[in-house]
């Protein structure tokens, strides 16, 4: 392993985009994320690497240039937060049907509409159920540490690249600006023009010399073919959700009780868990990695273990836990505790919310 | 006509016309005496003439020329309504060396996609940009655009454009050339033989300037007829096209090698 710093996540990920060899970042400046981008225009990385770096016009622009820069085999990202993943669902939907693998990076803020510019967790429905029209999944990654902020971008490339299906790392406006020490992993190398050619022979940057065109496109105006395509995404995503599902547990093996959380929320939850224990109450932590595909075997393994009940701990009004009630399917109290709207959690109200909506209610 | 009469005449020296090699077999979509086709064989044919159909990526629009990488034989994308400048943007910037091209109606181009094109015109992102302006929605079935002309009757202006209500006409070409990062803008038609010949020179042009690597985008607008949507027969709608829609839309280059020339 590398050198180790001291960054802010959104530098720290930054960072790491060029470090994974990445060939074009294209995006539009916004709070908590714009490091991102200042980053990137400091580093220069196109004097090193070759990495292109470019400011758009507009989200709705950012995300149609991963379509076509991602369409020809480069791996490309963008990085945005919620009102501008907002206006990217339109592009995601063509990219999840064309099956282009990009990475886009979403550092959430407090919504709905401009909301505020604190760390929020309400972007999990957009980012996790499809966000654009159309039946299309994208894989999304959690992180819950600055460190991770960086070793996902690697993974992300690797997932979005193995399926040819734009990924995304779901983080909060506090893991984006707070400072930790992050060791990074080796430079990888950019791949040559030749090595895309001949990885990935789908991609559309010049029609081979014995062979036939390229075409990316989500269109097909014959329904049969149409439903035929979307059933190759549907088992695509079954096989995804089969070998790709990423956790971490905490003291769950004799736990009564389980909090389910990722990214921030998954950092209070943890003291949470540690005040819980001192009182002797057995809870521990499911911390979901890949909110998709999520862990409902995991959950319900739990259940089977004897688990009595579930809380989900999320910066926003209750979403995840609609995926956690469907894994325990009815068979133990689920309920969801959280700030929202860019509030964040103390331990001990998440000790409070287990206490009163799961142990006593 | 003879047996061997025929095979006398059928000789490579005798040859005046053929399929463009680099449109496919496929039957085109489009109306009877659209532009569409033509302005598709034209660029294929550029792109024959210059040996680049391995090194050409092109965006088609949504729009009636949303099924142009049916019939274009290079590597194609589809974007969505308006975003072809911002896919075209990525692929150029990352493929510098290859040859990039969108081609996009006016409502794709100038009205839902209008942010896309004024911002790859102004960054002189170096592709070419071949815009089909017949004054209509033809795929929607024949809605005003943002190129209707004042008093023009759509599904969606029945009694002709009023501009007091529905705003007017927009000369995108010409706000484009006054932008420095165009090198090279024009406007053309593919109507009549000549036509055909001229507006096919000026997109050799843009292409050539990509070729060179030019300081900036070219901008090839073709005026066409949407002979359906305008409901009127081909003949009658060149006719009217001539009539209308050059007094608005002259023919002829606006931006010559970064020069404005008119
Ligand atoms: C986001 C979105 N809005 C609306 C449409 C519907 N639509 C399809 S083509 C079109 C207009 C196309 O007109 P133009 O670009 O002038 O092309 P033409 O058919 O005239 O060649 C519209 C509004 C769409 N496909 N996507
Ligand atoms: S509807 Fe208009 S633009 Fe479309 S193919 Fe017919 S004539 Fe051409
Ligand atoms: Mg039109």
């Amino acid at each position: 392993m590398g050198e180790l710093k001291l960054m802010k996540g959104n530098e720290a990920i930054a960072e790491a985009i060029i470090r994974a060899g990445a060939d074009g970042y294209f995006g539009y400046p916004i709070t908590p994320q714009s490091e991102v981008l200042e980053y990137l225009m400091a580093a220069k990385p196109w004097e090193t690497t070759g990495m292109v770096v470019l400011q758009a016009e507009s989200e709705v622009a950012s995300i149609n240039m991963l379509y076509g820069g991602g369409g020809t085999g480069k791996k490309v990202v963008t990085s945005s937060s919620s009102p501008g993943i907002s206006l990217m669902q339109e592009g995601l939907s063509y990219i999840a049907g064309a099956e282009i693998p990009i990475l886009i990076i979403n550092v959430v803020r407090g919504g709905p509409g401009l909301g505020d510019i604190q760390p929020s967790q309400s972007d999990y429905f957009q980012a996790t159920k499809g966000g654009g029209h159309g039946d299309y999944r994208l894989i999304v990654l959690a992180p819950s540490s600055v460190q991770e902020m960086a070793d996902f971008v690697p993974v992300a490339y690797e997932l979005a690249f193995k399926y040819r299906n734009p990924a995304m790392i779901l983080s909060d406006g506090a893991i984006g600006q707070m400072m930790e020490k992050v060791e990074f992993f080796e430079p990888m190398p950019r791949l040559s023009d030749e090595e895309i050619k001949a990885r990935y022979p789908w991609a559309t940057n010049g029609k081979p010399m014995n062979g036939e065109r390229r075409i990316l496109t989500s269109l097909d105006l014959d329904p049969q073919k149409l439903e035929d395509h979307n059933i190759h995404l549907q088992e695509k995503y079954r096989q995804i959700e089969e070998t790709e599902v990423r956790f971490e547990t905490l003291q769950c093996d004799d736990a009564e009780y389980v909090i389910v959380a990722y990214g921030t929320s998954a950092r209070v939850s943890l003291k949470a868990v540690k005040l819980l224990r001192e009182k002797g109450v057995k809870v521990g932590l499911l911390r979901p990695i890949t909110l998709w595909p999520f862990p409902t075997k995991k959950i319900q393994k739990l259940v089977d273990q004897g688990v009595k009940g579930f809380l989900s701990v999320e910066m926003s009004a209750g979403q995840m836990v609609e995926d956690v009630r469907l894994a325990v399917n009815g068979k133990v109290k689920v309920e969801h505790y959280g700030r929202f709207g860019g509030m964040i959690h103390s331990p001990e109200e998440v000790v409070e919310a287990l206490e009163q909506k799961i142990i006593g209610g | 006509m003879s047996e061997t009469a025929l095979k006398d005449i059928i000789k490579p020296e005798n040859l005046v016309y053929q399929k463009t090699r680099l449109m496919t077999d496929k039957p085109l979509s489009y109306c009877p005496g659209c532009g569409h086709g033509t302005t598709h064989r034209l660029i294929m044919e550029v792109i024959e003439e210059m040996g680049k159909e391995h090194e050409t990526i092109g965006v088609a629009p949504v729009g009636c020329s949303v099924l142009a990488y049916e019939f274009m034989d290079v590597d194609m994308q589809e974007a969505a309504h308006g975003r072809a400048p911002a896919l075209a943007t990525a692929i150029k910037r990352l493929w510098p060396d290859h040859i990039v091209f969108t081609y996009q109606g006016d409502g794709d181009l100038a009205a839902i996609g209008t942010a896309e094109t004024i911002h790859a015109c102004n960054r002189g992102e170096k592709f070419v940009i071949i815009f089909i302006n017949n004054g209509i929605y033809g795929m929607t079935g024949g809605q005003m655009a943002p190129t209707t002309l004042e008093g023009m009757k759509t599904s969606t202006s029945p009694y002709g454009r009023d501009p007091n209500i529905m705003g007017h006409p927009l000369k995108i070409t010409e706000l484009v050339a006054q932008l420095p990062g165009t090198y090279y803008v024009t406007r053309q038609s593919v109507h009549t033989p000549s036509a055909v010949r001229k507006a096919k020179r000026a997109i050799k042009k843009a292409f050539e300037n990509q070729l060179n690597n030019a300081p900036g985008l070219s901008f090839v607008e073709v005026v066409s007829n949407c002979n359906s949507g305008w409901k009127m027969t081909p003949v009658d709608a060149n006719n009217w096209m001539e009539e209308n829609m050059f007094p608005f839309y002259p023919i002829g280059d606006i931006k010559v090698d970064g020069q404005l020339v008119k």
